[in-house]
C-alpha cells in the first residue's frame, strides 16, 4: 500500500519545520505517527512551523494527530499554508485534548485495599446467609411467593435435564475406576475386591462429589447467569418495588429444588457406576451372581445414606452461591460472565470443602 | 381528594464515595398531578427516582410518601406499606423474561390480591388493553419491540391500580410516533384514573405534551455538585427562565456559558 501522506522536516532560521501534505486521515498519519512525534521532541525548545500547504485533506483523526504533535513539542506550532478548514478542526482537536485529564491510576491494590474488598465479600456472603434464614423465617406467611411453577421448570431444568450426563459420567466412572484397580489387583488374585471397592467409593465420595460437580457446571452456572442477567435487567428492583422479596422468589425456590435433585442424581449416579463396575466384572470372567453378593455382603445402608446427606448439603452449597453471585452481578454484560464463573469455581471448592469437613466428621462418629 | 402532598422531599442529597452526584433537593408532588423531573444526562434523575420508590437511601435529607417518612430509621415497614400503593415502570421495561407478558402483569396480583386465576387474568387482560397490548398477551418479553416492552412496562406497574406511579424514561429511543402515543397514554390514565405520575425524562416534546410541572437537575447547580437549577411549569420555564441552562434546554442550544 502506499502511503497516501507524506511528511518531510527540516530546518529553517533555527526553527524545526514538518511538512505534510497528501490526506491527513486515519490511513495516512499512520505510518508516520511515531516519526512525528520523534521530530515533534527533537524541536523542543525550539519553535517549530508546521507546513500544510500540500494537505489535500485533513479529517479529526489527522488534526488530532497535529494537536498531538504539538503536545509532544510543548508549545503552539507556526501555521504555514493551512486551509480555514484545517485551522478550524485543529483549535477544536487543542481544546479537546487540553480538556483531557490524567487517567485514574489503575494501581494495583494495597494490602489494605485487598483485605478490605475480601473483607466485603465476606461481608456479602454473611449477609446473604443472613437473608436466605430471614426468608426461610417468613416463608409460611409468604407461601404465595413461592411458586410451584417455578418450582417444578427448575426441577425439570436441573434435574431431569442433567439426568443423561449423570448416568453416562457415572457409568463410565464405574467402568474406569473397576478397570484400572482390577488390573493390580489381579496380581495379588485380589480382583474379586474390586466390586467392594468401586461400590464402597462410588456411595460414600464420587457418587455425592461427581454429581455436585455436574450440578455446579450445569444448574449453579446457569441460576448465577439468569439472576444476573435479571439484575442487570433491572427485573430484580422490579421485583423490590412490588414489595417482592427476591430471596423468596429466586433464590428459595432454587435451593428447594437443589436439594431435591441431588440425592436423586447421586442415585443414579451410583447405580450407573455400579453397571459400569459390573461391566469389567462379566468381562473378566465372574458371574453376576458374585459380583451382586460381593456388593450386598460389603456395602452398608449407611455408605448410601452418608453419601446421599452429604448430597443434599451439596446442592445446598452450589445452589445458594450460584444465587449468590447471581444476585451479587454489578453492571454490564461482563458481569453476568464473571457471576457465572464464580458460581462455578465457588460452588466446586465449596463442594470439596465440604466434603473435607463431612470426611472429618464421618470418622469421628465412626460411621 | 386532601391537599396534602403525594411526595414531600426535602434536603435530600446522595454521594457515591467521594462523589456527590447533588444535594438540597427539595419539592413535593401534588396529587393527579403529572410531574417530570428533567435534566441532561448524568445530572442524577434516575438516581432521585431510586431514593423516591425505596431502592436507594439518601445520603441526606427526608421523604415522605402518602404522609409517612420513608428514610426514617424504621423505613423497611413504611416501605412495604408503600409498595402496594406505586407502580413503577423501569427504563428497559424490566419485564420478567420467563413469562409472557399476561404472566407479568398477573404477578402483582397473584402476589397480593385474593383474587380467583380466572379474575387475575381478566383484570390483566384488561390493563394490557388499556396499553393497546390487548393482542399480545401471550407474547414473551423477548418478542415485543422496545415500544412495547415500555408499554407493558406501564400495565404492569397498573396492576394493582396504584395512585401513584413512576416512569423512568418512558420515551428515551422511542420514534416520535409512539413516543406521543405514549404521552397521550398516561395523560390518559391520568384523567381516567386520577393517578399522580412522576416522570423521568429529557425528551423535549414528551416534557410540554405531559408535564403539569417540573424540577430542573443540573450538575453545575453547585460547584462541587448538582441540584435544582429551575422548577415550575415547563411552558413558562421555557419562555420565561433566564437561566443560561434552562434556556439552553429548551431551545437545544448549546449552553453560552460552558461550565468551568
Amino acid at each position: 500500500m502506499t502511503a497516501t501522506a507524506s511528511l518531510t522536516s527540516r530546518e529553517r532560521d533555527g526553527r524545526a519545520v514538518l511538512v505534510f501534505a497528501g490526506r491527513l486521515d486515519a490511513a495516512g498519519i499512520a505510518p508516520m505517527w511515531r516519526r512525528a512525534m520523534r521530530a515533534a521532541q527533537q524541536a523542543r525548545g525550539r519553535g517549530m512551523i508546521f507546513d500544510l500547504g500540500g494537505v489535500s485533506f485533513c479529517d479529526v483523526s489527522g488534526a488530532a494527530f497535529l494537536a498531538e504533535t504539538e503536545a509532544a513539542h510543548g508549545t503552539p506550532a507556526e501555521l504555514a499554508g493551512a486551509q480555514d478548514r484545517v485551522v478550524e478542526l485543529l483549535q477544536r482537536a487543542r481544546a479537546a485534548l487540553a480538556e483531557r485529564s490524567a487517567p485514574p491510576a489503575a494501581l494495583p491494590p494495597t494490602p489494605a485495599e485487598f483485605a478490605l474488598s475480601a473483607l466485603r465479600l465476606v461481608g456479602f456472603s454473611i449477609s446473604f446467609l443472613g437473608e436466605a434464614a430471614v426468608a426461610v423465617a417468613r416463608l409460611p406467611r409468604r407461601r404465595r411467593m413461592l411458586r410451584v411453577p417455578d418450582l417444578l421448570r427448575y426441577a425439570d431444568q436441573a434435574g431431569v435435564r442433567s439426568m443423561p450426563l449423570v448416568l453416562l459420567l457415572g457409568y463410565l466412572i464405574g467402568l474406569i475406576l473397576a478397570f484400572q484397580s482390577a488390573v493390580p489387583m489381579r496380581r495379588f488374585g485380589a480382583d474379586i475386591f474390586v466390586a467392594n471397592l468401586v461400590a464402597i467409593s462410588l456411595m460414600r465420595e464420587l457418587g455425592p462429589l461427581l454429581a455436585s460437580v455436574i450440578l455446579a457446571g450445569r444448574t449453579g452456572s446457569a441460576f448465577a447467569a439468569e439472576i444476573g442477567t435479571m439484575k442487570v435487567n433491572e427485573e430484580i428492583d422490579a421485583l423490590r418495588t412490588m414489595g417482592l422479596d427476591p430471596m423468596t422468589m429466586l433464590v428459595l425456590p432454587r435451593i428447594i429444588v437443589a436439594m431435591l435433585v441431588m440425592p436423586a442424581m447421586t442415585l443414579a449416579l451410583d447405580l450407573a457406576g455400579l453397571l459400569g463396575m459390573t461391566t469389567v466384572m462379566l468381562s473378566l470372567g465372574f458371574p453376576l451372581v458374585t459380583v451382586t453378593r460381593q456388593v450386598q455382603a460389603w456395602v452398608t445402608a449407611s455408605d448410601l445414606y452418608g453419601g446421599l446427606f452429604k448430597a443434599v448439603c451439596f446442592g445446598v452449597a452450589v445452589a445458594a452461591i450460584g444465587c449468590r453471585a447471581g444476585l451479587g452481578t454489578g453492571v454490564g454484560p461482563r458481569a453476568v460472565g464473571l457471576a457465572t464463573t464464580s458460581a462455578v469455581v465457588g460452588g466446586i471448592v465449596a463442594t470439596v470443602a465440604l466434603d473435607g469437613i463431612f470426611a472429618l466428621i464421618f470418622y469421628r462418629l465412626n460411621l | 381528594m386532601t391537599d396534602a402532598p403525594v411526595i414531600q422531599v426535602t434536603g435530600v442529597a446522595q454521594r457515591f464515595g467521594a462523589r456527590t452526584i447533588f444535594r438540597d433537593v427539595s419539592f413535593s408532588v401534588s396529587a393527579r398531578e403529572v410531574f417530570v423531573i428533567l435534566g441532561g444526562s448524568g445530572c442524577g434523575k434516575s438516581t432521585l427516582m431510586k431514593q423516591l420508590i425505596g431502592l436507594l437511601r439518601p445520603s441526606a435529607g427526608h421523604i415522605e410518601m402518602f404522609g409517612r417518612p420513608i428514610t426514617a430509621r424504621d423505613r423497611d415497614k413504611a416501605l412495604r406499606d408503600m409498595q402496594c400503593r406505586i407502580g413503577v415502570m423501569f427504563q428497559s421495561g424490566a419485564l420478567f423474561g420467563s413469562m409472557t407478558l399476561l404472566e407479568n402483569v398477573m404477578l402483582p396480583l397473584e402476589m397480593f390480591t385474593d383474587l380467583p386465576p380466572e379474575a387475575r387474568e381478566t383484570v390483566a387482560r384488561v390493563k394490557l388493553g388499556l396499553v393497546g397490548l390487548g393482542d399480545a398477551a401471550a407474547l414473551m418479553p423477548a418478542e415485543i419491540s422496545g415500544g412495547m416492552a415500555r408499554r407493558a412496562g406501564i400495565a404492569r406497574a397498573m396492576a394493582l391500580d396504584p395512585p401513584l406511579l413512576f416512569l423512568d424514561e418512558p420515551s428515551a429511543g422511542l420514534d416520535p410516533i409512539t413516543s406521543a402515543e405514549l404521552d397521550q397514554l398516561i395523560l390518559g390514565l391520568r384523567d381516567d384514573l386520577g393517578a399522580t405520575f412522576v416522570v423521568v425524562t429529557h425528551e423535549l416534546a414528551s416534557i410540554l405534551a405531559i408535564a403539569d410541572r417540573c424540577i430542573m437537575l443540573d450538575r453545575a447547580a453547585y460547584p462541587d455538585a448538582g441540584g435544582i437549577i429551575a422548577e415550575g411549569d415547563p411552558r413558562v420555564l421555557r419562555d420565561t427562565s433566564t437561566h443560561p441552562t434552562v434556556r439552553a434546554f429548551f431551545h437545544r442550544e448549546v449552553p453560552a456559558m460552558v461550565h468551568a
